[in-house]
């Protein structure tokens, strides 16, 4: 084993210290710079709208923005309409991911299904989502059933493609591999297929997340009814109050930001050990 | 006929303790044959047969023969290396051995037992890894184990017992792309033979890496193949590696793909690359590739540049760089 020993240390420390290092976080100095042009630009909003330069009522002072966020936050408005976006678009999103799940796994296993289903659901895929809209509207009304209609449909799109490319694309050098150790049909589905489609399948559940916030937007603006962050912004509009736009467009901004967040900080855990 | 030979042979080997003679036949010079020593007998009697077989891809423009009458028997305990240009159907035959290809004419078997489907007495490494990246190296090679029939216990002893043989401990929780080609390489042999195997097929297995690598790998296979005592069979189109590694090199030929001649390498192990001995015998076997079409007679090449005499001094203090042995087809 002497022998073994002795050339593990030339072989092998290269590749751990790369992974350790491209692990690593980067330093704060560089993580901020995507923070430069934001803060450049709150700047210049303050100053345009402190020297007076515009006295339009079209351009309100972060100020004003601040003190109808601090207002909106304690009379609970604000938590009334994001709770009802966000119950809207976790519903919307549970629904159209678990459809999607099940639909993309047959036709990635399925070749029946895939050749039945395949071109209707490719077709399907290419009509924009708002052309349903009106279709919806009619079916479903204008209340929460609609939304959620919509919003699953937006879910479902791309589980539905990632899901079935993983499956599809899994490499036939592993299935190889478990056809040599005489893996069963079942264990090669829950042994090779399934995890090797996982990093697919979190993509298409990732979008899901992403497009059903963007969609609960959409909704909102065209299924006009009860409350919510969408409504937040139709009322500021109506109302030509353009602090409370601009402060629903920060809140949404912010929803994005930390549904994006933590989706990758959980693909970050659930794949820490696999190469990228 | 031949059935009747090896039955013979293999009363005989019961019969003699030391200094076994083996006899070593070839399907397509039967009669002839020729006699190795090994130190060590085998304690198993599974000989892997190979009688004319051969193989057909059916192409637009008619049938593609990949493999033509190939014969061949390994006895027990053996290492025989197959090298070839690419397209000779040497990996074809690798994996008919293993189970891997469809249909083909003629017969394999292990231990008397004609090969259909793959099986756990067949182990195989490839030329890449496959390993699975979602798993570490203890669990890559129980994927092995899988369908073994072990209890946990015993998974987890052999699975100690193959990462301390190809001389990875320490490293049992690493994943695939931590490791350098060469650990995972090792990883690949431990799967191949953490079921004890009667044969462990090798797809050159050493195709991928870097020559200081494949050299040093190539000294751990022999190690592994003295203590272990598998029959293995290589397959590999870097003829220094054929002749380092094995009793016998087998030379096939393409299109179709056939066996050409077969090498004997009675020499003892560790090999010395630089051994005249050993330059001898790969310069001869290079030979056989002398010529487009390897067809000409190994006499009637010695103006090719592969003649011995044309080869640097015999130096035996360096050795040579591997990679300009490496036929590049």
């Amino acid at each position: 084993m002497a022998h073994a020993a002795d050339f593990e240390l030339i072989e092998s420390t290269r590749p751990a210290l790369d992974a350790r290092r491209a692990s690593r976080p980067k330093p704060a100095s560089k993580r901020w710079r995507g923070a430069v042009l934001p803060l450049l630009a709150l700047a210049l909003w303050w100053s345009v709208s402190e020297t007076g330069i515009s006295r339009s009522g079209l351009l309100v002072s972060p100020q004003q923005v601040w003190h109808t966020g601090i207002e909106q936050i304690a009379s609970g408005a604000l938590w009334r309409a994001l709770s009802a976006s966000l119950a809207r678009e976790l519903t919307g999103f549970a629904l159209g991911t678990a459809g999607g799940l099940v639909l993309g796994s047959l036709l990635g296993f399925s070749r029946l299904a895939e050749r039945v289903l395949g071109p209707s659901f490719n077709t399907f895929k290419q009509i924009s989502l708002f052309a349903w809209i009106p279709l919806i509207s009619v079916w479903f009304g204008l209340g929460d059933a609609a939304k959620v209609v919509f919003l699953s449909l937006a879910a479902l799109l791309p589980v539905v493609a990632h899901v079935s490319d993983g499956i599809r694309n899994v490499s036939p050098e592993l299935l190889e591999v478990a056809r040599v150790y005489r893996y069963t049909r079942w264990q090669v589905v829950v042994r090779v297929v399934l995890p090797a489609a996982l990093p697919s399948v979190f993509t298409g559940i990732y979008l899901a997340l992403i497009y059903s916030w963007l969609a609960t937007l959409g909704a909102e603006y065209l299924l006009v009814a009860g409350s919510g962050i969408g409504n937040m912004l139709i009322d500021g509009s109506e109302q030509f109050r353009m602090d409370l736009v601009l402060f629903g467009i920060v809140v949404i901004g912010v929803v994005g930001w930390a549904l994006n967040a933590g989706a990758r900080l959980l693909e970050r855990r659930v794949f820490a050990h696999r190469s990228r | 006929m031949s059935e009747l030979l090896s039955r013979a042979e293999k009363s005989i080997k019961r019969g003699i303790k030391q200094s076994i003679k083996r006899s070593v036949k070839q399907g397509i010079k039967q009669g002839a044959e020729e006699s190795i020593k090994r130190s060590v007998e085998p304690d198993r009697a599974n000989d892997l047969q190979i009688r004319h077989v051969s193989k057909n891809y059916a192409q637009p423009s008619g049938n593609l023969a990949v493999l033509e009458d190939i014969g061949l028997d390994v006895a027990a305990g053996e290492f025989v290396s197959v090298v070839g240009a690419s397209g000779c159907g040497k990996s074809t035959l690798l994996r008919l051995i293993a189970g891997l290809g469809a249909e083909f004419d003629g017969t394999i078997r292990l231990d008397g037992q004609a090969v259909a489907g793959t099986s756990l007495a067949r182990g195989i490494v490839f030329q890449e890894h496959r390993l699975f990246p979602w798993l570490n190296v203890e669990q890559n090679i129980g994927v092995a184990l899988r369908n073994s029939g072990l209890d946990a216990a015993q998974k987890r002893r052999a699975i100690a017992e193959h990462i301390e043989l190809v001389g990875l401990v320490g490293f049992e929780h690493a994943y695939a792309h931590q490791l350098s080609g060469g650990m995972a390489q090792r990883v690949g042999i431990a799967r191949g033979l953490v079921n004890r195997p009667s044969v462990l097929l090798l797809d050159e297995p050493f195709g991928a890496l870097d020559a200081l690598t494949r050299s040093r790998l190539q000294g751990e296979l022999q190690r592994i193949w003295a203590q272990e005592r598998i029959t293995m069979v290589l397959v590999t189109h870097d003829v220094e590696e054929a002749v380092f590694l094995g009793d016998r090199v087998v030379v096939m030929q393409p299109r179709p793909g056939r066996v050409k001649r077969v090498v004997d390498v009675p020499m003892a192990r560790p090999r010395n690359r630089s051994d005249p001995e050993f330059i001898r015998i790969r310069d001869d076997v290079l030979r056989e590739f002398a010529e487009p079409g390897g067809l000409v007679d190994a006499a009637s090449s010695t103006t090719v540049p592969t003649s011995p005499r044309a080869w640097p001094p015999h130096a035996d203090t360096v050795d040579s760089p591997i990679t300009s042995w490496r036929l590049a087809w």
